[in-house]
């Protein structure tokens, strides 16, 4: 097992609203999560829409102030770096964004697209044209598309300018917030298949965030299941998908549609009623309680710890403890 | 599926050709498109963005926008054991069949409901309108009905609720029951899951196939998630750049998938279910339908393609029983047929 790149303890981040002057309440997006990023691996988060997904990712890469919790990068507290360090930060540790027709300043040719974080991080390259060109060639473009500007491209080619101008800075981890959500299923898998080539290639780290869980075992070698701002399980890829142990997982797994007839017939769904609650006044003690066909009145009122269960199989759920 | 005598067609489209007259220029949206919907079953158009899934899916009704047109062809519809070709009709017909004959439920059902209105007077409505029903008052209590039957807790509170009251999930049931309130012949569902999360995706596939089973509804699934075709449908039509490359039945379809664009489609979707070591990829990009590649348009991004497909556009080839496929790779090995089911 090889040591943490990132170590997330205790992160939370809440959000004020109503009110202009006193607010109303917090929306608790993110409330207390702890994990780990191993070194070269793909760390998968996955959870329905509005679970704090995007704001783990964006507060690890310090694009959010977190509420409370600490962020270690390479042995660094993140919400503690300023001025040289924390821009060393920035260049490490990178985003590609969802939509590729936002991320893209459709007034910028691609090549200064990839230059511009080259030019502010004050990167030396002897010949910039070339330097791009082989960029391109490393995410599947060529030198044709040197000059052109974003309108130009596709979806899925947008998103490989995307990719190539995050590799620019040679950066040892990556935030990739789900990157082909936006894309065609054809093209998706060209992307994934190139996110995975150069994560080989540089011995890059990930932490991929979907809804999509085929995709997300496809990328990950652990994956982490979000709920309501809160960490319900964590484990290895396929242990996960083999043996899953919170109820909220098994509910989310059984709900995927399966691309195969019989498998889809025979499988046994297993029902959760209603919608995730709003994250504003969450429920009591597990988040998950109302719509758990388990629940007891444990749950109701305390929290459930995440608790190592199996090898590196963690839930929090009262079931198992 | 029920014994081939039995089946009875309900739409069928024939030779359809729909073009977008843009300033960039003409978009060939749809070209030479055929295809049956039986009474009774759940027929899928399946293809990516761009591949003209909802323009189809228009034309049933005679609903497409301008700057489309429908230049050729039909969509005849079996009213009560009489033809009417749907593109013929006049507007003062059309408004009959639309929305009680043939009802919509389309993909983001806030765009559906009015946000002035609560949501029971929207369903009673379009019952009011078509005479379902006499007044409001019937219509209000018919309405609590049906949104009992899409399965929405307490029914009668709900009725009053206007539409930012409600969930994502609770507003797509709200459309559900509005696509059923006058009991339609066919229920066109384009995309109806795709604005919801997998958990609430769950729940509406599982109503929408409970609710179809109950009233023996005719289905037009319009799909991009193969997940969903595998899942809800009996019979599936692949469309890939305005044209059908494939149709077959589901079972059909996923175990011996013929045109290689489908190969490549279910090649490409991570299955959650398997291990896989790398998914297969197809290379390229959707073409421009203003000038659509010449002869078969899949041949830029095809494996197999040969001179020929660049040249000459395949015939559709008939593979075995209720499946055909567009491709020069099966010439001789079925029949040559002029449309497919």
């Amino acid at each position: 097992m090889s040591e943490a790149l990132v170590r997330v303890d205790g992160l939370k981040k809440y959000f004020p609203v109503g009110g202009i002057i006193f607010t109303k309440g917090w929306v608790k997006a993110v409330d207390g999560v702890t994990f780990e990023i191993r070194k070269g691996e793909t760390l998968g988060l996955v959870g329905e829409s509005g679970c704090g997904k995007t704001t783990t990712g964006k507060l690890i890469l310090k694009l959010l102030k977190p509420t409370a919790g600490k962020i270690i990068f390479d042995g660094r507290d993140v919400t503690k770096l300023r001025g040289k360090a924390l821009k060393e930060f920035r260049r490490q540790a990178n985003i590609v964004f969802q939509d590729p027709y936002s991320s893209l300043d459709p007034r910028m040719t691609v090549f200064n697209i990839i230059m511009e974080p080259v030019r502010i991080h004050k990167i030396h390259v002897d010949d910039p044209e070339e330097f791009v060109i082989k960029l391109l060639y490393e995410v599947g473009l060529n030198e044709t598309h040197l000059y052109r500007y974003p309108h130009e491209f596709s979806g899925g080619q947008r998103q490989r300018i995307a990719i190539a101008r995050t590799l620019a800075l040679r950066p040892k981890f990556m935030v990739l917030d789900e990157p082909t959500s936006a894309l065609d299923v054809s093209v998706q898998a060209q992307i994934l298949n190139l996110l995975k080539d150069l994560q080989r290639r540089y011995g890059l780290t990930y932490l991929f965030i979907s809804h999509n869980l085929g995709v997300v075992k496809y990328m990950s070698n652990r994956i982490a299941v979000m709920y309501l701002g809160k960490l319900v399980e964590l484990a290895p890829a396929k242990e996960l998908f083999e043996n899953p142990m919170h109820p909220y997982t098994k509910a989310l797994l059984s709900s995927i549609p399966v691309p195969d007839p019989e498998l889809a017939r025979a499988k046994e769904r297993i029902k959760v009623t209603g919608e995730p609650p709003s994250p504003i006044n969450p429920p009591s003690g597990c988040r998950f309680h109302p719509r758990c066909p388990h629940a007891t009145e444990k749950c109701r009122h305390d929290e459930p710890a995440l608790k190592e269960v199996g090898k590196d199989h963690f839930v929090a759920c009262w079931l198992y403890a | 599926m029920s014994s081939e005598a039995r089946r009875e067609p309900l739409i069928e489209v024939e030779n359809l050709y729909v073009y977008f007259y843009t300033y960039a220029g003409v978009v060939k949206a749809i070209e030479d498109v055929s295809f049956t919907i039986y009474k009774g079953e759940t027929f899928c158009l399946v293809g990516e963005t761009g591949c003209g899934k909802t323009v189809v899916s228009r034309t049933l009704t005679n609903i497409v926008p301008p700057p489309g047109r429908i230049v050729k062809g039909k969509v005849i519809y079996h009213r009560d054991g009489e033809e009417v070709n749907i593109i013929k009709l006049s507007e003062e017909e059309l408004r009959n069949i639309r929305g009680k004959e043939i009802a919509y439920i389309i993909q983001d059902p806030s765009a559906a409901l009015d946000p002035l209105y609560v949501v029971g007077y929207q369903i009673a409505e379009t019952m009011v309108d078509h005479g379902t029903v006499k007044d409001f008052k019937e219509g209000f209590g018919r309405a609590v009905r049906l949104l009992k039957e899409v399965l929405i807790p307490d029914p009668e509170r709900r009725v009053k609720a206007y539409p930012h009251e409600l969930s994502g999930g609770m507003r797509q049931r709200v459309v559900i029951s509005m696509g059923l309130s006058n009991e339609p012949k066919l229920l066109i569902a384009d995309e109806p899951t795709s604005y919801l999360d997998v958990t609430v995706q769950a729940q509406v596939l599982d109503l929408l196939r409970e609710l179809k089973g109950k009233k023996g509804l005719t289905v037009l699934l319009i799909t991009h998630d193969m997940g969903v075709v595998a899942e809800m449908c009996e019979r599936v039509a692949v469309l890939y750049a305005g044209n059908i490359v494939e149709v077959a039945p589901v079972d059909e379809l996923f175990k011996r998938p013929k045109h290689p664009y489908t190969v490549g489609l279910l090649r490409a979707v991570p299955n959650p279910l398997t291990e896989i070591e790398k998914l297969e990829s197809i290379p390229g990009t959707v073409p421009n339908l203003i000038k659509p590649p010449s002869g078969c348009r899949f041949h830029p991004r095809c494996p197999h393609a040969t001179e020929k497909c660049r040249r000459e556009k395949p015939p559709l080839i008939r593979v075995g029983p209720s499946h055909y496929v567009r491709c020069w790779l099966y010439a001789g090995k079925g029949e040559e047929v002029s449309r497919s089911e």
